[in-house]
C-alpha cells in the first residue's frame, strides 16, 4: 500500500498554497479572505497567483479591519459560505478575538445548536525572524482554550498541505496555525490527502526511551535533536500534538506507556500554555506509567526581544532539548 | 508664504528632510548587509510630514508614531546614533536594542514610539491628552498613522473619544495612498479622509504632504487652534512612500510609472529648488548640508557598529518593573 503513495517534495510555502487553491477548486463556496492576499500576493507571498487564478471576488483584498473582516467570514459561513479568513500575524489576530469568541465559539451553544460557523481562520505566527515583541509569538495556547474551537498547528510541510481540506469539511470554526519561519523550508508532502486526521496527534518518529510531546515549531527541533540523540544510544520518539483542541489524549498516553518519561516542548510562554494540560492530563491518568518526572520546556517569559541572540534564548532550541532529555534518563 | 522664509529657518527644514533620507538610504545599505535584521520600513519620500509638523510642536508635547518612524524620531531630535543603535539591536539603542526599527522610544524626547500594530497607538494619544488635560498641563498629544490605519475601529474609536472628551489630540494621518499593497479606494469607501473628522465633530484640515511649508503652516494652525480650544484637529497629509512598504515587498500592486511620477514631487528636490530660486541658499549651501550629514549619519553607523550586545542573562529584564 505505502508504495503506491507518491511524495512530494516542495516548501512549506507552496503547500499552503497548493492546499487553498485545491480547496478553491473542488469548491466554489470556499473564498480566501485577508489583509494583502490579492494584489500584494499575501504578505509572506503564500497567495501569490490565486487573484489572477480566481479573481477578486474569491481572493478578496480586505481593508486594516480585523474584527470586522472576521465577523464577516463568521456571518458568511451562517449563510452558506466556506471562508478562508488569513491573520497576516498572530498578533493581529487579538483584534478579532471577541468574534473569535463571542461568536463564532459560541453562536452554536447560545442558539441552542441551531446555528453553525464552519469558518477556518488560518494565523501565521511564530518566532525567528527578528520581528520583535509585536510581531513574533506562539500564541496557540489562547485558541486551545476556547471551547467551540477546533485549533490545529501545522508543524509539518504534511499538515500544511493537507490541513486545509479537512478544516473546510468541518461543521464548526477551525483554527489553523502556521509557521512563517517554516516558509521557505522544504519538505515532502504526500499527494493521498487522506493522510491527515485532524482528530489526531501524530508519531512523528518511533521511540523506546522517552517521548518528546510538541507541536508547532518544535517538531523539526525535536526530531532533530531525536537523530542527535540516537547517535548517543538514546532514541525518542516525537509525538506531535497537531491539534490543540480537542486534544487527543490516547496518542500521548499510548506513547508514554511505551516510554515511561515525557518532555514537553513548545515555543510558547511556560505558564498555563497546551504543555500544562498535556502535563495535568499525564498526571491524572498514567501517572504510575512514569518513570521520571515529567518536564516542561516552554518559551521564556518575556515579550520577543529583537536582537538575534535574545530572540533564539527565548524559546526552547534543540540544544535545549538535547539537554533535558539526558536528564531526565538520568533518573531509573 | 515663501517671502518669508529666512535662510536659518529654510536651512533647517531642509536638513532635517536630507538628513531622514540620507539616515535611511543608509539604513537600507545596512539592512542588505544584515546589519539591520526583521522588518525594516523607510519614510522616502515623506520626510515633509514629519519635519514640517514636528516644527510646530514643543518639547513639552509628545508623540507617537508607528512602525515607520526614524523620520519622526529623527524630526523630533532622537539622537541618530541612538536610533541606528537600535536598529542593530545593540543595548546602546534608544530603547535597550529590546525594539528595533519598529518600536523606537525615546521618553526624553516624550517620544512615545514606534507600534507596530496599526491602529494601536490611537487610543493611547486620547489617554495620553486626557491625563494632560486633567493635569491642567498646555501640551499636544501629536499621533501620526496612516490612511491604512484609518480603515480600524480603533481610529474611528479614538476619534469620537478625543472629540466626546475634549481633549488636546492632533491626529496626523499621512495618506500614502497603499496600506502594504492595498491602495486605498480598495480600503475606503469614502477616499477623501478628510470627511471622516467633521463626522466626529472634529475640526479637519487636508494640505499637500509633498510640501514641507504647507504642512508646516497646516500644523500651525492646528497646533494653534488645539492650544487655545484643548480640542482635538485631524490633518490629513496626501504624500506618497517611494520605496517598497518594507523590505519585504515584491511592488506587484502599483506601476513603476506612478512612482515615477511621484518622485517628481520629491519634497527635497522642491524645497531645495525654491531656496535656490528665491536666492535664499546656493548650490553650495546645498553641498556642504549634504557633508555634514554624510558625516552626522557616518557617526551613528559608527556609534552603532562600537555598541554591545546585551548579556543573554539579562534576558527577561523589563518585564516588571
Ligand atoms: C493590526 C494590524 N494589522 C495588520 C498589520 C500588518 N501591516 C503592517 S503595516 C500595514 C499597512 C498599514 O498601512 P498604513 O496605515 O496606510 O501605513 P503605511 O504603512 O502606509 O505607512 C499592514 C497591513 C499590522 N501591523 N497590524
Amino acid at each position: 500500500m505505502d508504495a503506491l503513495i507518491k511524495n512530494t517534495t516542495i516548501t512549506y510555502r507552496e503547500a499552503i498554497k497548493q492546499a487553498i487553491r485545491e480547496a478553491m477548486q473542488k469548491d466554489e463556496k470556499v473564498f480566501l479572505m485577508g489583509e494583502d492576499v490579492g494584489r500584494y500576493g499575501g504578505a509572506f507571498a503564500v497567495s501569490k497567483g490565486l487573484l489572477q487564478e480566481f479573481g477578486p471576488d474569491r481572493i478578496m483584498d480586505v481593508p486594516l479591519s480585523e474584527s470586522g473582516f472576521v465577523g464577516a467570514g463568521i456571518g458568511a459561513a451562517l449563510k452558506g459560505m466556506r471562508p478562508i479568513v488569513e491573520i497576516m500575524t498572530v498578533n493581529f489576530g487579538l483584534l478579532a478575538m471577541d468574534q473569535v469568541v463571542n461568536n463564532a465559539a459560541t453562536l452554536l451553544h447560545m442558539s441552542g445548536g441551531q446555528l453553525n460557523v464552519p469558518l477556518v481562520i488560518r494565523i501565521s505566527c511564530g518566532i525567528g525572524r527578528q520581528l520583535a515583541a509585536q510581531h513574533s509569538h506562539s500564541w496557540e495556547p489562547l485558541y486551545a482554550h476556547i471551547p467551540g474551537l477546533k485549533v490545529l498547528s501545522a508543524g509539518t510541510h504534511e499538515d500544511a498541505r493537507h490541513m486545509l481540506q479537512p478544516a473546510l469539511n468541518s461543521p464548526d470554526p477551525v483554527i489553523i496555525f502556521e509557521y512563517t519561519f517554516l516558509l521557505n523550508a522544504e519538505g515532502e508532502v504526500s499527494e493521498d490527502a487522506g493522510m491527515v486526521d485532524i482528530t489526531k496527534a501524530k508519531v512523528r518518529r518511533q521511540g523506546k526511551d522517552i517521548s518528546i510531546i510538541t507541536y508547532g515549531a518544535g517538531v523539526y527541533k525535536a526530531l532533530e535533536a531525536a537523530t542527535v540523540l540516537a547517535a548517543e544510544g538514546i532514541d525518542a520518539e516525537v509525538v506531535d500534538l497537531r491539534v490543540l483542541r480537542p486534544l487527543d489524549n490516547e496518542t500521548v498516553f499510548d506513547s508514554v506507556r511505551k516510554t515511561h518519561r515525557a518532555l514537553l516542548v513548545e515555543e510558547a510562554w511556560g505558564a498555563v500554555n497546551v504543555s500544562s494540560e498535556v502535563c495535568a492530563r499525564i498526571m491524572e491518568n498514567i501517572f504510575y506509567e512514569l518513570d521520571a518526572p515529567v518536564m516542561r520546556l516552554g518559551g521564556q517569559e518575556v515579550p520577543i526581544p529583537y536582537p538575534k541572540h535574545l530572540e533564539n534564548a527565548s524559546v526552547p532550541q534543540k540544544e535545549d532539548i538535547i539537554n533535558a532529555i539526558k536528564k531526565i534518563m538520568l533518573h531509573d | 508664504m515663501e517671502n518669508s522664509l529666512d535662510k536659518l529657518h529654510g536651512t533647517d527644514l531642509l536638513y532635517r528632510m536630507m538628513l531622514i533620507r540620507r539616515f535611511e538610504e543608509k539604513s537600507a545599505e545596512l539592512y542588505t548587509k544584515e546589519k539591520i535584521r526583521g522588518f525594516l520600513h523607510l519614510y522616502i519620500g515623506e520626510e515633509a510630514v514629519a519635519v514640517g509638523v514636528m516644527q510646530c510642536l514643543k518639547a513639552e508635547d509628545n508623540i507617537l508614531s508607528t512602525y515607520r518612524e526614524h523620520g519622526h524620531a529623527l524630526a523630533r531630535g532622537v539622537d541618530a546614533g541612538s536610533i541606528m543603535a537600535e536598529m542593530y539591536g545593540k543595548q546602546e539603542g534608544c530603547s535597550h536594542g529590546r525594539g528595533g526599527s519598529m518600536h523606537l522610544f525615546d521618553i526624553k524626547k516624550n517620544f512615545y514610539g514606534g507600534n507596530a500594530i496599526v491602529g494601536g497607538h490611537l487610543g493611547m494619544a486620547v489617554g495620553m491628552a486626557l491625563a494632560a488635560r486633567k493635569q491642567q498641563q498646555n501640551s499636544i498629544i501629536c499621533c501620526f498613522f496612516g490612511e491604512g490605519a484609518a480603515a480600524e475601529g480603533e481610529f474611528h474609536e479614538a476619534m469620537n473619544l478625543a472629540s466626546l472628551w475634549s481633549v488636546p489630540v492632533l491626529f496626523v494621518c499621512e495618506n500614502n495612498l497603499y496600506a502594504m499593497g492595498t491602495a486605498i479606494r480598495f480600503s475606503h469607501a469614502v477616499t477623501e479622509l478628510e470627511k471622516k473628522g467633521p463626522g466626529y465633530g472634529i475640526e479637519t484640515a487636508v494640505v499637500d504632504g509633498m510640501d514641507v511649508l504647507a504642512v508646516e503652516e497646516a500644523a500651525k494652525k492646528a497646533t494653534e487652534m488645539i492650544r487655545a480650544t484643548g480640542r482635538p484637529f485631524f490633518l490629513v497629509c496626501n504624500t506618497y512612500r517611494f520605496r517598497a512598504h518594507s523590505m519585504f515587498d515584491a511592488e506587484l500592486y502599483r506601476d513603476k510609472a506612478e512612482v515615477d511620477e511621484w518622485k517628481k514631487r520629491d519634497p527635497i528636490t522642491r524645497l531645495q529648488k525654491s531656496l535656490v530660486g528665491l536666492n535664499i541658499i546656493t548650490n553650495e549651501d546645498i553641498e556642504e548640508l549634504n557633508g555634514k550629514i554624510e558625516t552626522e549619519v557616518q557617526n551613528a553607523v559608527d556609534f552603532a557598529e562600537a555598541g554591545t550586545w546585551e548579556p543573554v542573562e539579562e534576558l527577561k529584564k523589563f518585564v516588571y518593573t
